[in-house]
């Protein structure tokens, strides 16, 4: 297991590599230089004097190689430079709302597993009737349903809902006040864009619970389990789930990798101070320390999740450890 | 492996001037066996219909300000009712179909098309040049497709040009990855070593012989692509880094003072919304029809 570990470990270094080598050159495509956009950005008269100074105070006169490794030794050392747009280390720009942001992605992935795994079950249990057919259509719907809108329509119920049971209309509060200083506040303020988030990562979930559970009960050991007089549901939870799961935990994974994505719209609808927002407003900006750093950061949190995962696989399959 | 579903296609009796008459009877066949699907492709056409035809059919001008009649609720006058700047909504909507189909459509094709000719590529050459394309390919699919689409768009700016770019090259690697899996029995088989032996060029053989054989692949993904597009789209717009005003597009509908307005002027966020939630969801349906037709493996599992 030691020897898997440290193998796949060592196989995210050429990623994260390649990912800085991307992000670099992207970021070095920029029409003009990030010092002209900055001093002449609105069309203002600045002599060139003050650009070249700018230059080589960001090491942009420096070769790209030199650049290049200055910036990835930064990163391993946990050093993203400095945000363009405020000035401040971007470090501490996403110290501030990486709390916000993992809150919001755990609570959604929570609440696309509670609303995947019971929706693809029933599905698979009654494959081919109504209710099949009822899970499917609200699983297609939830990825056609732009979290955007959702966030907005959830909103909207909420104003309309409070207003008809309690004459004032109530809304989600602004200020993010960490759980553990005031649970209620914290849930009242973000179980709506978890929710909203959470339904459309459900749909691929729950699609695939559905397909790997009816695959699973086509196994002879469900037919044994039956033919020895076990009860259905028991046939279901004990023998059919528990191994049509691992795909699900894939699925599940994965989804948590790219739930950044999801955040970047869902927080701009609940005007949530978090990464995502951060992440819209650097791209808005010009920001491209910032962008880089931040794009970076979700390429790192896609390979430990993946790492995460095939490690959750070697200890449920042995087949992959010794492989 | 169309004919062991389809005998009849073996025996080709009718009469040229009659293939019209054969395609329709496949096609309703088709719809037979896919009523999701077909149901998607009548409504993915009546939104191409809408959009070719929509300044004809929009009642007003869907960018003229009318500070007369602003946060007018759904009436007679204005069915979907009108917005902060007295815009009807419905002419909006209209017309904003006619962004999201052109987006969706042209970053499709060329993302799939991209996707297609790296994957052929990489497949047809394999060795080290398939290898570092594909770790390079591995790299690009670690970043979610609306993380990739804003950073291209931090580089390009926005408009709707650049909306397309931006989402274009997200879609490459996804293709190319998929392409490139089938390619890579096309290049085993025996006729394309024969049209090497024949001295056909590199460029010929991957063209020729090799793309149109991973058709099935790249037509799977260019319809999935379709409704993600779209989804795409209207989420940058509503960040307000896709399509900017006073272009007609749903996101922007939803960004622009939708929110501030959501309770008083409800009849702003609801349409608009809807109206990617529908087309999305007709494109997807339609998608995964496509792939089930062409993709014999995945019939059963759906």
């Amino acid at each position: 297991m030691t020897r898997y570990i440290c193998k796949r470990l060592l196989l995210m270094i050429p990623t994260l590599l390649g990912a800085a080598v991307f992000v670099f050159l992207l970021m070095r495509l920029i029409p003009g230089d990030v010092c002209e956009l900055r001093l002449a950005g609105e069309g203002a008269y600045v002599d060139e004097q003050a650009i070249q100074v700018c230059r080589e105070q960001a090491g942009l006169t420096r070769p790209l190689a030199g650049q290049f490794v200055d910036w990835v030794w930064g990163l391993t050392r946990g050093d993203f430079g400095v945000s363009m747009w405020t000035g401040r280390p971007i470090a501490y720009e996403i110290g501030l709302r990486f709390q916000l942001s993992l809150q919001v992605a755990v609570m959604a992935t929570l609440a696309s597993v509670l609303l995947a795994i019971p929706l693809g079950t029933v599905a698979a249990m009654n494959r081919d009737t109504w209710l099949d057919y009822g899970v499917r259509a609200f699983s297609i719907a939830g990825l056609a349903t732009p979290s955007f809108w959702l966030g907005i329509l959830i909103i909207l119920a909420l104003l309309n809902v409070t207003q008809a049971f309690w004459g004032t209309p109530w809304m989600p509060p602004i200020q993010y006040t960490p759980i553990w200083v005031d649970p209620a506040a914290n849930l009242s303020q973000l179980a709506w864009p978890a929710l909203a988030t959470g339904y459309r990562y459900s749909a691929v979930a729950a699609r695939m619970t559905r397909s790997a559970l009816l695959e699973v009960l086509q196994e002879d050991y469900i037919r044994t389990a039956r033919a020895k007089g076990l009860v259905e549901h028991l046939v279901i939870y004990r023998h059919a789930l528990k191994n049509a799961l691992l795909p699900v935990v894939t699925v599940i994974g994965i989804e948590f990798a790219f739930l950044i994505g999801g955040l970047v719209v869902t927080e701009q609808v609940f005007n949530l101070n978090g990464l995502g927002k951060l992440f819209v407003e650097s791209v808005g900006n010009h920001d491209y320390t910032l962008t880089q750093a931040l794009v970076m950061l979700v390429a790192l949190v896609f390979v430990v999740t993946n790492f995460v995962i095939d490690l959750i696989y070697a200890w449920l399959d042995p087949r992959i450890r010794y492989g | 492996m169309a004919f062991s579903e389809h005998p009849d296609q073996l025996v080709h009796a009718e009469p040229s001037d009659a293939a019209g008459a054969v395609a329709l009877r496949r096609l309703a066949a088709w719809a037979r066996r896919k009523p999701l699907g077909a149901a998607g492709a009548v409504i993915v056409l009546g939104m191409l219909v809408v959009a070719l035809l929509a300044p004809l059919i929009a009642p007003y001008d869907p960018v003229r300000n009318a500070f007369d009649r602003m946060h007018e609720p759904p009436s007679a006058a204005h069915w979907f009712g009108t917005d902060q700047f007295g815009r009807d909504v419905l002419s909006r909507l209209l017309h904003g179909a006619r962004t999201a189909l052109l987006v969706g459509l042209v970053a499709s094709f060329l993302g799939a098309s991209g996707g297609l000719m790296l994957g052929v590529a990489s497949a047809y050459f394999g060795g080290r040049f398939d290898l570092l394309f594909q770790r390079f390919m591995d790299v690009l699919m670690a970043f979610p497709l609306i993380i990739m689409a804003l950073a291209i768009v931090s580089i390009f700016g926005t408009g709707t040009h650049n909306v397309i770019a931006a989402i274009t090259v997200p879609f490459i690697p996804r293709c190319a990855r998929v392409v490139r899996a089938s390619a890579l029995a096309v290049r085993e088989l025996p006729y394309v070593d024969a049209a090497r032996a024949c001295g056909f060029s590199h460029a010929r053989v991957m063209l020729y012989h090799v793309a149109p054989n991973v058709m099935a692949p790249y037509l799977i993904m260019l319809t999935a692509f379709l409704g993600q597009a779209i989804l795409l789209e209207a989420s940058l717009s509503y960040l307000g880094l896709g399509v900017q005003e006073p272009t007609p597009a749903w996101g922007l509908m939803l960004q622009g003072g939708a929110e501030e307005y959501a309770e008083s002027a409800p009849w702003m966020a609801i349409f608009p919304g809807l109206a990617i939630t529908v087309s999305v969801f007709a494109f997807n349906l339609f998608g995964d029809a496509v792939r089930d037709t062409l993709d014999p493996r995945l019939r059963s599992t759906g």
